[in-house]
């Protein structure tokens, strides 16, 4: 490579001395005795609202000059209690609730939830609605991860990739649209089914999605991966070894970039994600470069299940039929005695559970999203507990971010993929 | 608005949730309180061999989840070999969590253990009575049981011993309602809506602003006073 020098036009102080050598100043500051500052440390607050946080997340970080000595995280800001809200509601008035913890990746939420409460009540869902749930699904988790190239790529200083990414979201927000009538809280899921059968044209409109998502992969590969000041922001920062990520609970992008190939699609296999041909990306530094890598080759793993997923997508009915879960027809409804019935007992009564327990977790887009459901023998839970990524995933911050600078600890929380409305719930 | 203790009166009827569930759950239990049901995972059989008298019974969920009632005064024992020992190596702590069943019964403090390298999964349960809400912390063998153990702290009121950090999490630090997600507490809270608006506005930004370990400050209490009386 050529190497040359640049020249720049820059005015030349007129207190210079011939030829451009600085005049030395009165005093040189080195000169001078320096103070003793001693070990006193500053106490910062970055948020609640400050967009470097995604979300309402407040860190109290004790700082030595630059460097961030400690960190400690205040939660609750957006706390809405909804396990205790859910003990009050019947099993499927839950999935309006379940979408709105995080918003970043709706439909993995909403598919989350019913499927525990399947699993609780031995309810098995028809092929069709098992493909169409793992496109969704998979999906979100593009969706989700796309929001986080977008504020990850700002949070390190760039801002086109941003853009990008938003414009293949908005495409998904358009299908989520299409598929249920809301662009964020789609609540799409229903004990035994789906809300209603994918409309007309819309595994076209996903098809599309996923063909054109590559190329926009592409080029923010080519404006980050290899980019100086992505690399030298990221690299280094923030790591974590196997062993004490596993230690810490992480899961997800976050564990994988350590280099633990823990997936729940691949170890603990539902709807058939062991017929999925796909890999599991895995890094070797644990560093925030790495679960960057880690996060942009999912998203590349994903478009090859959704095309898998499109194409064995049967036809035939969406939910289960059985009266005593699924709602009837409107027009069975509205011309037959008996479908009536079922319908008015299904909405008032609710459909009952088992007195038991059932843990089912799925890979969601931050990391193993478990559903904990405890029944007893009637319409509404007596315990319903999510298990979320994020918040676990959190708790490592302070573990990640001390010794490295303030400016980094932005680029951590940034990397760990977090949102607010599913750590304070 | 009327003060507290008489709203709260009011919806005694009204808070079916309250009383928790009925008696289906007691029949499902006393049903499987034998502890002879065949288990489908190994550690099940080795825990009783292991700890003989500690494994209160076992249990099948949901098809093929293996539930284990431990004694909760051996529990960090119980977890730590199930850490370490090779067979089982249950390095994955998915979460910690309790249910309350309400109408008195003790409370469940349940663990979602999971082995990455066996690919097994185990719920270990414990029962605490409602008067010693207290159970050994498990943040020394995980340390991503930290603040899943504020959680339950926060919204149980079980007490974890030796958690090196054990205060509220979710809810604000001066939060003198109770336990959120107890059956006993309102879905509304203790407070009327005109005594939670007051301390919402009278409490100390400072409180939040300076961390417990950092400086070693005592958190405001909000006037002991107005304790449960509607201001409005």
């Amino acid at each position: 490579m050529a190497t040359g020098t640049t020249e720049y036009a820059v005015r030349r102080n007129p207190e210079m001395g011939p030829g451009g050598t600085p005049v030395p100043s009165p005093t040189d500051p080195f000169d001078a005795p320096e103070p003793e500052f001693g070990s006193e440390t500053m106490l910062v607050n970055v948020g609640p609202q400050h967009p470097a946080t995604h979300g309402v997340l407040r860190l109290v970080v004790e700082l030595d000059g630059e460097t961030v000595v400690s960190v400690v995280p205040r939660l609750g800001y957006l706390h809405s209690s909804f396990e205790k809200l859910g003990e009050y509601r019947t099993w499927n008035q839950i999935v309006t609730l379940t979408d709105r913890m995080d918003y970043l990746a709706p439909l993995i939420y909403n598919c989350a939830y019913v499927m525990a409460v399947e699993k609780l009540m031995g309810i098995e869902v028809t092929e069709r609605c098992k493909v169409a749930r793992v496109i969704c699904m998979e999906m979100d988790r593009i969706f989700s991860h796309l929001l986080w190239l977008g504020t990850w790529a700002i949070d390190v200083g760039a801002f086109t990739p941003f853009l990008y990414a938003f414009q293949q979201r908005e495409k998904v927000y358009t299908l989520h649209e299409a598929l249920t009538g809301a662009r964020i809280t789609t609540s799409a899921t229903r004990i035994g089914g789906m809300m209603a059968d994918l409309p007309e044209g819309w595994t076209k409109g996903v098809r599309e999605f996923a063909d054109n998502l590559p190329a926009t992969l592409d080029e923010i590969d080519t404006l980050l991966t290899c980019n100086a000041i992505h690399v030298g922001r990221t690299q280094g920062i923030g790591a974590i070894s196997a062993e004490e990520a596993v230690n810490h609970g992480l899961t997800g992008a976050n564990l994988r970039a350590s280099g633990v190939p823990y997936d729940v699609r691949k170890d603990r296999p539902y709807y058939d994600y062991e017929s999925y041909d796909f890999e599991v990306p895995i890094g070797c530094h644990g560093d925030c470069y790495d679960r960057y890598l880690v996060r942009m080759e999912e998203m590349r793993q994903s478009i090859r299940i959704l095309h898998q997923a499109l194409d064995r997508l049967p036809g035939g009915p969406m939910d289960v039929e059985d009266p005593r879960i699924s709602l009837p027809s409107k027009t069975d409804c509205m011309s037959d005695m008996e479908s009536m019935i079922h319908h008015f007992k299904l909405i008032t009564d609710g459909i009952p559970a088992p007195a038991e327990d059932c843990w089912f977790s799925v890979e969601g887009s931050k990391g193993e999203l478990g559903m904990y459901v405890v029944g007893d023998g009637g319409p509404k839970p007596v315990r319903w507990r999510i298990r979320p990524p994020s918040f676990v995933n959190l708790s490592a911050i302070a573990k990640l971010a001390e010794g490295h600078l303030m400016a980094d600890l932005i680029v951590i929380n940034a990397s760990l993929d977090i949102v607010l409305g599913e750590i304070d719930r | 608005m009327t003060g507290d203790s008489s709203s709260r009166g009011a919806f005694d009827g009204f808070d079916l949730v309250a009383a928790g569930p009925g008696v289906a759950r007691e029949d499902a239990g006393e049903a499987s309180a034998p502890d002879s049901v065949p288990p489908g995972n190994p550690s099940v059989g080795a825990l009783r061999e292991r700890f003989p008298g500690v494994v209160l019974r076992n249990e099948i969920c949901a098809g093929d989840e293996d539930v284990v009632y431990v004694n909760p005064a051996r529990i960090g024992e119980i977890l730590r070999w199930l850490h370490s020992d090779p067979d089982q190596h249950y390095d994955h702590l998915a979460d910690v969590t309790a249910v309350d069943y309400g109408g008195g019964r003790p409370l469940e403090v349940v663990y979602q253990l999971w082995s990455i390298p066996h690919r097994a999964a185990l719920r270990v349960k414990c029962e605490l009575p409602l008067d010693g809400l207290e159970i050994e912390s498990v943040t020394g063998i995980w340390v991503g049981a930290d603040w899943l153990e504020r959680e339950v702290y926060d919204l149980f009121g079980i007490t974890f011993a030796g958690h090196p950090d054990l205060r509220r999490i979710l809810m604000p630090e001066n939060y003198a309602e109770g336990h959120p997600l107890r059956k006993d507490f309102p879905l509304r809270g203790r407070f009327s809506r005109a005594e939670q608006t007051r301390r919402a506005l009278t409490q100390d930004p400072e409180d939040y602003y300076v961390p417990g370990e950092i400086a070693e400050r005592v958190p405001q209490v909000v006037g002991e006073a107005g304790e449960g009386e509607g201001a409005g």
